[in-house]
């Protein structure tokens, strides 16, 4: 049976996230946690968030789950989600600038609110339903049509380094990463848990995934 | 490849039921939200925005366990609205599975709000909800004024200055409603929606007015809303989200299929 931890740190609607686990998990156990023991003997973590990424970063001290986050990194299945995937690069532009967890080298960088889409101005946050083109083959990607559809909420966007970490694409108006990838870890800027059929089924893909690619 | 216009059905709720006035009166019952919102979760609805619309504290429980449920069975955004005063209220419509909270009187009588608001649980939550009626004569340039208590106060204040002051507080997204349009199934107002969403860089939400189809499109191509909110064109079977997403897709509008 499957343990899963979701990382309570005071940011965000967790109870979003673990109702959407618990409905496609029907043999797996959803702990809602900011516990390190717990985090680190679940067979699974996510890791969600929402609001500033100072905000996180001071949480996550004050809590002393920087570590512990790590660690689950290195060990186990780990989906970052929203804020929790922005955390995972080095760096973000937000509040001033703010450096993070440098799980992927790279930065966080705010949307050219000058931009124009279609001739009208480009709207931040980036709030709807977005396509997600999936660059690579994953296991998180399992039945899940190229090119869906999720719900994104967000003025920042992940930009790392390595271009081949990315697993999925948006554009808005530009392609940013959507989605990244490397080892055991996956991590969507888009939120599975409200993305109706198509999240659902990456989060039944990560109850189900070894953490291997 | 884009960022799809939304379509969001709007559940007015008052003592645990989805009801719909036509212009604040004329309450007709439109049944159990938890059914209504899933009904409209199977059409493909974009979000779903709940308001509370009697909004005093004993109804404020009973929301709270609307917002739950729902949460617990639909698996889309959902935005609530009416009554939203404190930072308190605010914690306990995320933690009960909102995404979004829609201020509306609190902000006028207290800017700060949505500032402290935003700062605290991020602007992607923060819908400032705005309700406008015209008050410019006919041979007069457009001009707005924002009303609040159900449309019934008026209140001096600019309705696209405001907009713009509570972008500057934090406000994540607008929800412009034209009380002059609320209820008559006779199409959003284009000139305040169009002048509304121009003026600002979050993505606002037209709101009153629905009737046809083609409104909706209107919305879009006229008023250049991000989205377009309705409730008893849905409610009462006349259409379904579905139909109104073909109608729109077949004008060249991206949405969500």
């Amino acid at each position: 049976m499957h343990h899963i931890a979701v990382i309570d740190y005071g940011m965000g609607n967790l109870r979003s996230v673990s109702k959407a686990l618990e409905a496609v998990s029907n043999n797996a156990s959803v702990v809602v946690t900011s516990d390190p023991k717990t985090i680190l003997s679940a067979s699974h973590v996510l890791f969600p968030g929402v609001g500033a990424i100072r905000d996180c970063m001071a949480e996550l001290k004050q809590l002393e789950l920087e570590d512990v986050i790590l660690q689950a990194t290195q060990e186990k299945p780990f989906l970052g989600i929203c804020l929790g995937m922005q955390a995972l690069l080095s760096h973000s532009e937000e509040n001033s600038g703010v450096d993070t967890l440098n799980l992927f080298s790279g930065s966080v960088k705010l949307f050219r609110p000058d931009a124009l889409i279609n001739g009208e101005k480009l709207k931040v946050p980036h709030m709807g339903w977005n396509q997600v083109h999936q660059t690579c083959s994953h296991p998180l990607w399992k039945n899940i049509e190229q090119n869906s559809r999720f719900y994104f909420v967000h003025s920042f966007y992940a930009e790392p380094t390595d271009k081949a970490v990315i697993a999925g694409t948006s554009a808005y108006p530009d392609d940013f990463a959507a989605a990244l990838y490397k080892d055991n870890i996956f991590a969507a800027q888009f939120h599975p848990e409200k993305s109706q059929r198509a999240g659902l089924q990456l989060l039944e893909n990560f109850v189900n995934w070894d953490g291997q690619s | 490849m884009s960022l799809a216009k939304r379509i969001i059905p709007c559940l007015d709720v008052d003592g645990g039921r989805v009801v719909k006035g036509v212009q604040f009166v004329d309450i007709r019952d439109a049944g159990d939200p938890i059914e209504v919102a899933k009904r409209y979760d199977q059409q493909g609805a974009d979000e779903i925005t709940f308001l509370d619309i009697t909004a005093t504290h004993a109804e404020r429980d009973t929301m709270v366990h609307v917002v739950e449920a729902v949460a617990s069975q639909v698996f889309i955004p959902l935005t609530v609205g009416g009554g939203i005063r404190t930072v308190e209220d605010i914690r306990r419509m995320l933690n009960a599975g909102a995404d979004k909270v829609g201020i509306n009187s609190a902000a006028v009588n207290n800017p700060e709000f949505v500032r402290e608001a935003a700062e605290k649980f991020g602007s992607q939550c923060i819908v400032v909800a705005i309700d406008a009626k015209k008050v410019s004569a006919e041979n007069e340039t457009d001009k707005w004024e924002i009303f609040t208590h159900g449309g019934r106060k008026p209140t001096g204040i600019d309705a696209v200055e405001w907009a713009k002051k509570m972008v500057e507080y934090g406000a994540g997204e607008i929800l412009l409603t034209s009380m002059d349009k609320d209820g008559t199934k006779s199409g959003f107002d284009l000139a305040l929606t169009r002048a509304v969403s121009d003026a600002v860089n979050v993505p606002v939400i037209a709101s009153g007015g629905v009737g046809k189809l083609q409104d909706l499109t209107d919305g879009i191509k006229l008023g250049h809303a991000d989205a377009v909110l309705a409730a008893s064109i849905f409610h009462f079977g006349e259409h379904t989200v579905e139909e109104a997403k073909q109608q729109m897709a077949a004008q060249g509008i991206e949405v969500r299929l």
